[in-house]
């Protein structure tokens, strides 16, 4: 592709792009702008969609239910990222600080859970949360039995309690943390791969030499290693962050109806309710939504981004 | 952070987060092999469940959809990727940028988000629901994941091969067909094998777009998982389980042969 001219370039150029271009605008950016121009439509009486202009969707959408489900969903994503990140990044740091040759491998372990299919990886989590399953059943058993022996043997009101406790189930299914868990488990791979990337990337002459101008393990970190590493902290919280924020397929198994969050929502308008204008602006609440975490974020990452030399973390 | 307690806290978080992505998965594989029909019993080992589950024609059907939708949209979506990644890294043209930002939008929107997008889209253009919406719907997301993986090991292509081509008088298409394709092809494979492997793995946006007769194993696992939990689902799971095993394995021989390094996505 080096002697072609002008015309041909452009030739070339018309072929290689047009399949995708019209694959992408037919089949993704139309389709996106259906929706965005259905959140302003009606219900029409025998279900189908008036096209008008109405904010009545939107105007719903503020109703608590919605916002506490907005709300819900916010959070329960907020506190998966910062669970990824705590559990992933010292991973992806221990990783990258193995011999070369073992790198390989356990980024591999790490792509096995990652590329084994998510429901099944969900479903995997329901064997060990309901109240029927691994937890419980060391709960209530072995846990109960101790606890019993112990009460009768032992003073006290602890161990009488504990036998109380572990007479019912933990109950943990059906909740918010059993969701939590579960988006963990399936994120925290996305997580850790852009972070080992950067920490991988890190020249570690550089906490050497803030070590050797007197900064202390802890000050390293906080001023050189971690504002280096700091695009790949950003680039996987996103990862985490917003199929969290959309997940349908975690809250819908792991979860009860005291757990609803987003995404069962525009399930629910568009497959059994069919009311499409406003499961297309609740769509729109999840873009939206999106957006904003993304530019907070990426705009408290820039700030903390500063300070990167090993002399300032001397100071 | 090399010596002292800080490296015993590493090495114990480590262990422990990798026992996390282990654990359930192992407990998985286990519970598919007891005899018992009950989880929470075990009653010794037994391969009745994989018997039952290779009986299954269900199960046979919707692997079959799923074969078919994987296997054509990786088709489809890695000669596009590539030829569009072609584009961005070595064209400099109108609108670029915009087309980049619509290029990587498939990737971050969420797929509750397209699933819908596509559904109101079939629906008002009066397609029938089936394998060819999904193929199409997986495609829509896949040309993105190929482009972004062969752009990777195109940005590290050097020029000064192709050049060299030249000079031994190789016309262009000789150039292409006999020394950057080549050269590309580790990142294409990658790129295939990851287009494959989220279409086989795709349920929200195929749990929308299909219609009655193209379940695949996505779907009939849910269904399966929906009505309860059956030594079967375990069985089926454990199989999906060793597929992906064998899926990242080949993928690590892909990369050995002197490909970039582990891929991102």
């Amino acid at each position: 592709m080096i002697n072609l001219s002008p015309r041909q370039r452009r030739i070339s150029l018309a072929v290689l792009i047009s399949p995708s271009l019209f694959w992408l605008i037919v089949f993704f950016l139309f389709p996106l702008l259906i929706v965005v121009a259905m959140s302003f439509g009606q219900r029409g009486t025998y279900g189908g969609i008036e096209w008008n202009l109405t904010l009545e969707n939107f105007a719903r959408l503020a109703d608590p239910l919605y916002i506490k489900i907005f709300w819900r969903s916010f959070s329960i994503a907020g506190l998966t990222t910062i669970i990824c990140l705590l559990l992933g990044y010292p991973l992806a740091f221990w990783i990258a600080t193995r011999p070369p040759n073992r790198r390989t491998l356990f980024i591999m372990l790490l792509i096995v859970p990652f590329w084994t299919n998510f429901l099944v990886r969900t479903y995997a989590w329901i064997l060990i949360l309901r109240d029927q399953g691994l937890i419980n059943v060391a709960w209530t058993g072995p846990i109960h039995a101790a606890a019993v022996w112990l009460a009768a043997n032992l003073p006290g009101v602890f161990w009488s309690s504990l036998s109380n406790l572990t007479a019912e189930p933990l109950g943990l299914f059906g909740t918010n943390l059993a969701i939590i868990i579960g988006l963990v488990y399936g994120w925290l791979p996305d997580m850790v791969l852009p972070c080992y990337a950067a920490i991988e990337r890190f020249d570690f002459s550089l906490s050497e030499a803030a070590e050797d101008l007197y900064a202390n393990r802890l000050r390293t970190f906080l001023r050189v290693i971690f504002p280096l590493t700091l695009p790949g902290i950003l680039a996987g919280s996103m990862l985490v962050f917003i199929p969290s924020l959309g997940a349908y397929v975690t809250p819908d198994l792991l979860g009860g109806a005291r757990s609803v969050m987003i995404g069962n929502v525009i399930y629910s308008q568009f497959m059994a309710a069919r009311d499409y204008p406003f499961g297309a602006a609740v769509a729109m609440g999840l873009m939206i939504l999106m957006v904003i975490g993304t530019v907070i974020y990426f705009r408290a990452g820039v700030k903390s981004t500063d300070t990167v030399q090993p002399v300032e973390a001397a100071r | 952070m090399k010596r002292g307690p800080f490296r015993h806290l590493l090495n114990l978080s480590a262990l422990s987060t990798f026992a996390f992505l282990y654990a359930p998965i192992l407990i998985l594989i286990l519970y598919s092999f007891n005899a018992s029909r009950l989880a929470y019993n075990w009653r010794g080992l037994t391969l009745h469940w994989y018997v039952d589950l290779f009986q299954n024609r269900a199960i046979g059907a919707a692997l079959k959809n799923s074969l078919i939708v994987a296997l054509s949209s990786t088709a489809i979506s890695t000669v596009f990727g590539t030829m569009v990644a072609l584009v961005m890294e070595r064209y400099d043209f109108w609108g670029k940028l915009p087309f980049d930002a619509l290029l990587y939008l498939p990737i971050i929107i969420p797929d509750v988000a397209m699933a819908v997008m596509l559904l109101m889209f079939f629906v008002l253009a009066h397609m029938q629901l089936g394998l060819i919406t999904i193929i199409i719907s997986h495609v829509a997301f896949n040309i993105s994941f190929v482009a972004v993986v062969v752009r990777a090991r195109l940005s590290q292509f050097d020029l000064t091969v192709e050049e060299a081509a030249n000079d031994l008088y190789a016309d262009n298409w000789q150039t292409f067909r006999r020394v950057t394709l080549p050269l590309l092809m580790p990142g294409i494979l990658g790129g295939a094998l990851l287009a494959f492997t989220l279409s086989l793995d795709d349920f929200v946006i195929t749990f929308f777009t299909a219609g009655p007769g193209s379940t695949t194993l996505p779907l009939r696992i849910y269904s399966m998982v929906k009505l309860g939990v059956t030594p079967e689902v375990n069985a089926l799971s454990s199989m999906m389980i060793l597929v992906s095993m064998v899926l990242v394995f080949i993928s690590y021989l892909l990369q050995r042969g002197g490909g970039p390094k582990i891929e991102m996505l």
